[in-house]
């Protein structure tokens, strides 16, 4: 008799990269769906362009380096990517911005440094980083939730395609700022006043949608760490650290600074803690090291978010962690059973 | 459970560790069966951690059931014996239950089916004996550890005045799915376990003792129970562990039961615990009480692919097909041959390799029970972390097998890379499929390696310096010698030349 | 200007006291060199053994890449240790080969202990007009006993894959 010799563990694998992937996929839709609800159906074009975009890219440069393509392309890592990238950017923004955007994050951020399991910087982040920087008048564009309503599918599809606004309609009359662009925008012009009120609350962010969006990325992010997708650590310091960072200052000066139920509830606060940050390849791998990577990663957001230039910080919070992550894996490693530390 | 006296674990205590599906039910219900003589004993004349056995017998010799016939030297020296009666043969090259599959040397009984034993030791009475005969006994039955390591019992529970002993923990927790043997040993043999026990309390002159029992084995925890009750010995525990693998590392047990963690770099002795497997137990008492030598174990033949799958007193050294046959034969396909559990047995690519003193299984697996070799599709790493979660020495095993992928695999050593016990969980987790047990064991043949050769390059220039200094001495003499040669020949050609007359003279 | 000259005399004084305070001890580059050498003792480098080697590399009379049974890695991990580029093996000093012993073919041997004085480690055994033997734990290799040999009774032979020496392998890689 002749058998095949094997390494032991001979029991069979449990899981597999594309059904981690999948459902990472399946908690996004709740929110996909909001978005469309509340900004317009120009997110399924953003998604659709985005995923195609990402499929044709990976599958070019995996010809390219001379990997099997297929059985890369089913890992389905490219796909989240292009819909994380898909959701970022604003809903009426121009198709070639999203194209650009994901050619990046797939091409130079993902494949050049090796493909999947192999990149430094977490690619939505990434692209969206390089979008936002090259493009910010168009990466701004968040369709007025109301404008909508008298919209006809295929006004979008022109604006998207072909910058045409349906007539007497301006740029500036069916985008609006988000809250976070207003709070930026305030602070910025009134730093020393006292008798501002701020007129953003709670109520606003909720009337705009942008509250219930944050409130279905919180549900999606809670179902992917129950099915123990996403390491529950990097949200929680995320939020922990934003949430404590912010209540701080508001409760030192409510006048100029906002609550922290705010900076938990708007912008990319929810979907980054739950979706982005969460990146395995790209956030440290320790359990500690996961909770402290979360937390400089809110610290930063609500530096960023004050006292940076930009409105919203998500994307370069995560990246300038992604950097430290070698540095924080060294020193949060675990205390090996049978050792002293 | 509602058994008195048994104390329950409800968690698991230590970190990681995977729930398995058990597969025990294939082989749990019937009893042990004894087995016929194999025509062949086969005995390798090396273990699996290395150390070599010395033939104590002839080729041509016959020998008795029960007579020594190899041994290996030093403090870890253990004892071989005959299983049966029959003729030595000429050493051959046969293939031996090693992860290698590779061929080894191989002392070979012809068996002549007479069973014919030595002459047996009048039993005695094991309270009359002295710790220090307790251990020449067990030392002489040829006993090592039965639940897979096969350390030799004698070193174990052999005095120490370093380290104080104050508990015996009898490792009863069969962690590894489809394997039955201990479990059947416990409800078939409770009151012999027990009295075995006994023996080991009084060698090492302690009282204390645990019973670790794995939940899901009612059976074996009532029998035991009764056992004690009837029997009186109350000063034995069973303790009940959630059914967690690995619950039954040795290290992991004793973590569960006592709290105690032993050291890395140290032994369970450093935190005052011996742990003895139940079979090693039961050998104990064959050899204290009946005064029988280690020539026999329960071994568990099992898994979809044979037909009849239970357990066997099997000689050791019977061959794994002898085995097979009085189990129906295999049944279908067969993808795989295992020694050892699911989780951490390695196959055999034949099954003409004798059992050893450490085989508890034979796992014939189809292609429903394990990956097929040409199915594990292994992807990139993406460092989910799925491993570590599941690891129950708390390592990172994510990053050992990223350091280890670069070569580095002295860096993989300050990740904790011998504290791995290859315990298999975090293969099972591993969403991307890449063998990761494989990895660090590549990991650390190769740092085993580098240290050998290391050791041998310092050899090679220790003598390399020496044989300089000696030759740099040697030439130094010579010259020296030369000098006075010189010297003496001057001295004499001066001597003839001022005394010329005398020279004549004598001539 | 007379302050900028003091604020530098002043901050020369630290470094010059910091780098006597915090003088790292090293060990001295040949010992370093000669620890990354496969202690072979083979010659083939052009230097009678290991060490006369890494002397000379330390005084930059000879190049990294001598040394044959080091290999690829060898050369490596001397690159590394000395700030240079690694290159390929030069090929004149011979190719990096499967370790072997020497074995001596005991029925030829004349016991002309030849080779005892070529083994650069002493791993022969033997004594004129009888029969030597190489102890296989000690020899490293190096081929020098068998150019004196009359017989040519000495012959290097592969080390034997057994259970002893076996390695686990590492998984065959069919990722994609």
């Amino acid at each position: 008799m002749n058998f095949t010799w094997a390494s032991a563990p001979h029991i069979k694998p449990r899981d597999s990269v594309s059904k981690i992937m999948f459902k990472v996929l399946l908690a996004l839709l709740p929110s996909i769906f909001l978005l469309a609800w509340f900004f317009g159906c120009g997110v399924y074009i953003n998604i659709l362009l985005a995923t195609s975009t990402a499929l044709i890219a990976e599958a070019m440069v995996l010809k390219l380096r001379g990997r099997a393509v297929l059985k890369c392309l089913k890992d389905l890592s490219a796909l989240v990517t292009a819909v994380l990238i898909g959701i970022a950017i604003p809903t009426l923004a121009p198709w070639w911005v999203v194209v650009l955007g994901t050619f990046f994050a797939i091409v130079i951020v993902k494949q050049l440094y090796g493909g999947l399991g192999f990149n430094l910087f977490n690619p939505a982040m990434a692209g969206y980083a390089f979008l936002l920087i090259s493009f910010p008048q168009e990466m701004t564009a968040w369709a007025m939730p109301e404008s909508l309503n008298v919209w006809l599918f295929s006004d979008i599809i022109r604006l998207i395609f072909s910058v045409q606004l349906p007539d007497a309609m301006t740029i500036d009359g069916i985008t609006m700022a988000t809250p976070l662009d207003v709070v930026k925008t305030q602070v910025a012009m009134n730093p020393y006043s006292d008798v501002t009120v701020l007129p953003l609350g709670i109520e606003t962010l909720f009337a705009q949608g942008w509250g219930w969006l944050s409130l279905s990325y919180f549900v999606g992010g809670l179902w992917l760490v129950q099915q123990g997708i996403i390491a529950w650590q990097i949200p929680l310091g995320i939020l922990s650290a934003l949430a404590l960072i912010s209540a701080g200052f508001y409760f030192y000066d409510a006048q100029t600074y906002t609550s922290p139920l705010f900076h938990l509830l708007a912008g990319a606060t929810m979907v980054g803690a739950f979706f982005i940050a969460t990146d395995p390849v790209t956030a440290a791998t320790a359990p500690k090291g996961r909770f402290v990577f979360g937390f400089m990663i809110g610290v930063l957001m609500y530096l960023i978010r004050v006292w940076g230039g930009y409105p919203d910080a998500m994307a370069f919070a995560v990246l300038l962690m992604n950097i430290a992550v070698p540095v924080i894996d060294y020193y949060t490693q675990p205390r090996v059973f049978g050792t002293r530390r | 459970m509602d058994l008195d006296g048994v104390i329950v674990f409800k968690g698991w205590n230590l970190k990681g560790g995977l729930n398995l599906e058990g597969h025990k039910d294939l082989s749990r219900q019937y009893s042990i069966i004894n087995t016929a003589i194999p025509n062949e004993l086969i005995y390798p004349l090396v273990d699996r951690s290395g150390n070599v056995q010395t033939a104590l017998v002839k080729a041509g010799e016959r020998v008795l059931k029960g007579q020594v016939i190899a041994g290996s030297k030093g403090v870890q020296g253990t004892l071989l014996h005959a299983a049966s009666s029959g003729l030595v043969k000429e050493n051959e090259w046969r293939m031996i239950a090693h992860p290698s599959g590779l061929k080894s040397e191989c002392l070979i009984i012809a068996t002549d089916g007479l069973d014919e034993c030595c002459p047996v030791d009048e039993p005695v009475d094991y309270t009359q004996l002295s710790a220090a005969d307790i251990c020449e006994k067990v030392h002489q039955a040829g006993i090592v550890g039965l639940g897979g390591a096969g350390f030799p019992t004698a070193v174990k529970i052999t005095p120490n005045n370093v380290r104080t002993i104050d508990t015996l923990i009898i490792n009863g927790v069969e962690c590894e799915p489809y394997i039955t043997c201990d479990d059947r040993l416990m409800q078939q043999y409770p009151s012999e376990i027990l009295l075995g026990i006994q023996v080991l309390l009084r060698a090492l002159a302690i009282e204390n003792c645990v019973i670790g029992i794995e939940e899901d084995m009612p059976e074996a925890i009532e029998a035991i129970q009764k056992a004690i009750e009837c029997s009186g010995f109350n000063q034995i525990q069973v303790k009940v562990v959630p059914a967690v693998y690995p619950a039954g590392g040795e290290r992991q047990l004793i973590y569960q039961l006592t709290g105690r963690e032993t050291p890395n770099q140290g032994f369970p002795a450093d935190v005052g615990v011996v742990c003895q497997n139940v079979g090693t137990v039961m050998a104990v008492y064959q050899a204290i009480v009946k005064g029988q030598v280690l020539i026999e174990r329960v071994v568990t033949v099992t898994g979809m692919g044979i037909n009849k799958p239970q357990n066997m007193w099997a000689r050791i050294g019977t061959p794994i097909k002898d085995l097979v046959s009085q189990c129906g034969g295999y049944n279908g396909p067969i993808e795989r041959l295992i020694m050892g559990g699911l989780m951490m047995g390695f196959s055999l690519p034949d099954d003409d390799v004798g059992i050893t003193k450490a085989t508890n299984c034979i796992l014939v697996a189809t292609s429903k029970e394990v990956t097929k070799s040409s199915e594990a599709e292994m992807q990139p790493c993406i460092r989910c972390g799925e491993c570590a979660l599941a690891c129950p020495v708390n390592l990172l095993p994510q990053q050992i097998y990223w350091h280890s992928q670069g070569g580095a695999h002295q860096k993989c050593q300050s990740f904790g890379l011998f504290d791995c016990i290859e315990c298999g969980c975090c293969d099972v987790v591993c969403p991307s499929h890449i063998p990761l047990v494989q990895y660090l064991r590549a990991s650390k043949s190769k740092v085993f390696l580098k240290r050998r050769e290391d050791e041998a390059a310092m050899l090679a220039k220790q003598r390399f310096e020496r044989r300089d200094t000696r030759k740099a001495q040697e030439k130094v003499a010579q010259e020296q010698r030369i000098r006075l040669k010189k010297l003496a020949l001057v001295k004499l050609q001066k001597e003839s030349a001022s005394s010329p007359v005398k020279m004549q003279d004598k001539s | 200007m007379l302050w900028i000259c003091l604020l530098f005399a002043i901050l020369g004084v630290i470094l010059g006291y910091a780098a006597f305070r915090f003088k790292v001890e090293g060990e001295p580059l040949v010992v370093e060199i000669e620890a990354l050498l496969p202690q072979t003792q083979c010659g083939q480098c052009s230097f009678p053994g290991c060490k006369p080697y890494a002397e000379a590399i330390a005084q930059g009379k000879a190049d990294i890449n001598q040394c044959p049974p080091g290999g690829e890695v060898g050369v490596k991990a001397l690159a590394d240790l000395l700030g240079l580029d690694a290159k390929p093996l030069d090929e004149s000093f011979g190719i990096e080969k499967e370790k072997k012993v020497a074995v001596i073919v005991e029925a030829d041997c004349i016991g002309c202990t030849l080779c005892i004085q070529a083994c650069p480690v002493d791993a022969i055994l033997g004594a004129a007009k009888y029969m030597h033997t190489v102890i296989a734990s000690e020899c490293t290799g190096c081929d020098l006993c068998v150019e004196p040999c009359p017989v040519d009774c000495i012959v290097m032979s592969p080390i034997k894959p057994s259970v002893l020496n076996w390695q686990w392998p590492e998984p065959i890689q069919n990722r994609h």
